[in-house]
């Protein structure tokens, strides 16, 4: 099997996050970059199938030359060859993300492409409906059991309320959410081998972004809360606060 | 006139009730851009769900159906939306940010060659232009965004807007469309918690974390929950131990909730659960621990210990509801 794993790299999910100057954009200075924690659940499940199945796990990123470090975190997880799109930032947009990705996918006669549920930075939730869609191929996101037989795949998808099992035939765009399997550790003799690994560098060219950040801001501050600290004692006043000022009870 | 666009989500036959958010901050917004709004069902056999529409202030329904629409699939009904978003001309598309909805506005914008605002908790519209805020790095900023192409696209997440009746009678079209075969197709619907409301549908949530020390303790938290006619969440470690459904779990990798009431017991309130919560109207927090984080979130909280102050505030609750 021939599988590509799109993965972006993202801040930590425990740090802060500063407003740079701009006002658009966020202070690069201190973060802790790491795989997008969903796109980790995309690679094991391309290792495992590779494991079964025979093949090559390809990992597919789109940024700077400083992305370059978590890609190698893939890399020694054991997929077996990376490429990176040169680009100066990573878009805002999705959709000029999803175009440039689309044009290194399409050449790569991948089985399945794999994607995670969303970026936990700027949380879209769209890149594996869009890349799909360019490429003309079938795609379930939000995958939390996939099974593949020959050419053809059904995934169980996590939907509010349940869960949906889909039907398709391969090649197959997969969106990954968590619960798919448990990513495996980088072990030092991958981290050794992951640094002997290709990555190749390839051209991209960035449309006109679409969607547009206008400005970040923090969200705005709470009001003080009202903490009571006698226990059981207070219930009765929170009771009552509940419903003389929220007024939801 | 142009149009916004609303599509609606359809599950079993019914209209989910999060759509009847949508239509009312499409009604809004439309008396503020000078555009009608036309609501988009697609699939087979959704004659009995004009009036659903109509009943939340939208009188013009469109009614897709075709032989590819006779399965759900994410595909066919992405092609769906976008041949009547061109047939109708529509200047603007929304519908609510559940899975579903996310899925297929990405395509629909993919389709059609415009930019997708997904996941919005608020818009506004100024001199011509709409923006839309949503929250980034899991809530910890918020975004103004801008979609600069036609139609502008936006999906807007579960419980930001209350929905407001306002009935008026409705022009149903059906449009019959000649799609592509579908490529993913959906099988089969497997309910959990046996069609139990979803988590992101509970206008209030009792949740429980770590604090609650086991599964065999749920049983006052459920109480409240029964008292409030809440639905029951709870932390990440709580659903990885299996003391409860992964489909309660709140938090970054869970589920986002924007409830009325959120009232966290035993919850220490990390970074990554606040991310899924925080946008709730009201917090409540019940915790030992008067250092938790989970206070500087919450509107009203008791330091104490969670067994003897969550019974204790059932039973004012319960008092109150009474009178
Ligand atoms: C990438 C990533 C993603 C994550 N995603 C999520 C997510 O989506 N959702 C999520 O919830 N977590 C998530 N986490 C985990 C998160 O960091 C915390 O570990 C988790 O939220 C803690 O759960 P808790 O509050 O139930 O447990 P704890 O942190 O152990 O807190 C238990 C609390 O209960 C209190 N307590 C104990 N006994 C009592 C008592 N008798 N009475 C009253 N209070 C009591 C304690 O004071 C404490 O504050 C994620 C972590 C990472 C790294
Ligand atoms: N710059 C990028 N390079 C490669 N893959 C990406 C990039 N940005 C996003 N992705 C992929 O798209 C998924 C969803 O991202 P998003 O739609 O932006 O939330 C991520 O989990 C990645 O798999």
């Amino acid at each position: 099997m021939n599988i590509a794993v799109c993965i972006k790299q993202t801040p930590d999910t425990a740090i802060r996050v500063k407003v740079a100057d701009d006002g658009k954009s966020i202070v690069q200075d201190g973060i802790q970059w790491v795989i997008n924690p969903y796109d980790e659940f995309a690679v094991e499940e391309a290792l495992q199938l590779t494991e079964k199945h025979g093949g090559e796990v390809t990992i597919v990123s789109l940024g700077p030359a400083g992305i370059e470090k978590t890609i190698r975190e893939a890399l020694a997880m054991g997929a077996h060859k990376a490429i990176r799109i040169d680009a100066d930032h990573i878009p805002d947009d999705p959709s000029v993300t999803a175009k440039a990705l689309v044009e290194v996918l399409k050449n790569g006669n991948y089985d399945l492409i794999f994607l995670g549920r969303q970026a936990v930075d700027d949380d879209h939730h769209q890149m594996a409906s869009l890349v799909s869609q360019a490429l003309g191929l079938p795609c379930v996101t939000v995958v939390v059991k996939l099974e593949i037989d020959g050419g053809k795949g059904t995934a169980l998808r996590e939907v509010e309320g349940g869960y949906e099992k889909v039907a398709f035939a391969l090649p197959a765009v997969i969106g990954a959410n968590r619960h798919l399997n448990t990513p495996r550790y980088r072990s030092l003799k991958g981290i050794m081998q992951a640094k002997k690994k290709t990555i190749e560098v390839l051209p991209a060219t960035l449309a006109a972004p679409k969607l547009v950040v206008e400005k970040l801001t923090p969200p705005p501050a709470k009001k003080e809360g009202k903490i009571f600290k006698n226990g059981a004692a207070d219930a009765a006043e929170v009771a009552r606060l509940l419903r003389d000022e929220a007024k939801v009870i | 006139m142009a149009t916004i666009l609303v599509v609606s989500e359809v599950q079993d036959g019914k209209m989910k009730s999060v759509s009847t958010e949508v239509f009312t901050a499409a009604v809004k917004m439309a008396g503020e851009t000078g555009n009608s709004v036309t609501a988009l069902f697609v699939g087979n056999g959704l004659d009995g769900l004009a009036d659903s529409a109509g009943k939340f202030g939208v009188a013009d329904v469109v009614l897709a159906e075709g032989t590819s629409l006779a399965k759900f699939s994410p595909d066919a009904y992405a092609a769906a939306i976008a041949e009547v978003a061109k047939q109708k001309d529509a200047a603007v598309i929304l519908m609510s940010a559940t899975y579903t909805g996310k899925d297929l506005l990405a395509r629909t914008a993919q389709i059609l060659d415009t930019g997708l605002a997904q996941d919005c908790i608020s818009y506004r519209a100024e001199g011509g232009k709409l923006y839309f805020t949503r929250p980034v790095y899991a809530g910890k900023l918020l975004a103004e965004v801008r979609v600069d192409a036609a139609p502008v696209m936006a999906t807007f997440r579960p419980k930001s807007f209350k929905p407001a009746e306002s009935p008026v009678a409705v022009k149903a079209e059906k449009l019959s469309l000649d799609l592509p075969a579908p490529k993913a197709v959906l099988e089969e619907m497997q309910l959990s918690g046996g069609g139990k409301m979803d988590v992101t549908e509970a206008d209030m949530i009792v949740s429980g974390g770590r604090g609650m020390k086991g599964p065999e303790n749920w049983g006052i938290l459920e109480e409240l929950a029964e008292v409030l006619g809440a639905a029951t969440g709870c932390s990440r470690p709580v659903s990885d131990d299996g003391w409860r459904p992964h489909e309660e779990h709140i938090g970054q990798t869970g589920r986002t909730v924007s409830p009325t009431l959120y009232v966290a017991c035993g919850i220490s309130g990390a970074i990554q659960h606040l991310a899924g919560m925080s946008s709730s109207k009201f917090i409540v927090a019940i915790n030992k621990d008067e250092e938790a984080p989970i206070f500087k979130a919450a509107d009203y909280g008791i330091v104490g210990d969670v067994f003897e102050v969550l019974p204790a505030l059932t039973a004012e609750i319960r008092k109150l509801k009474q009178d």
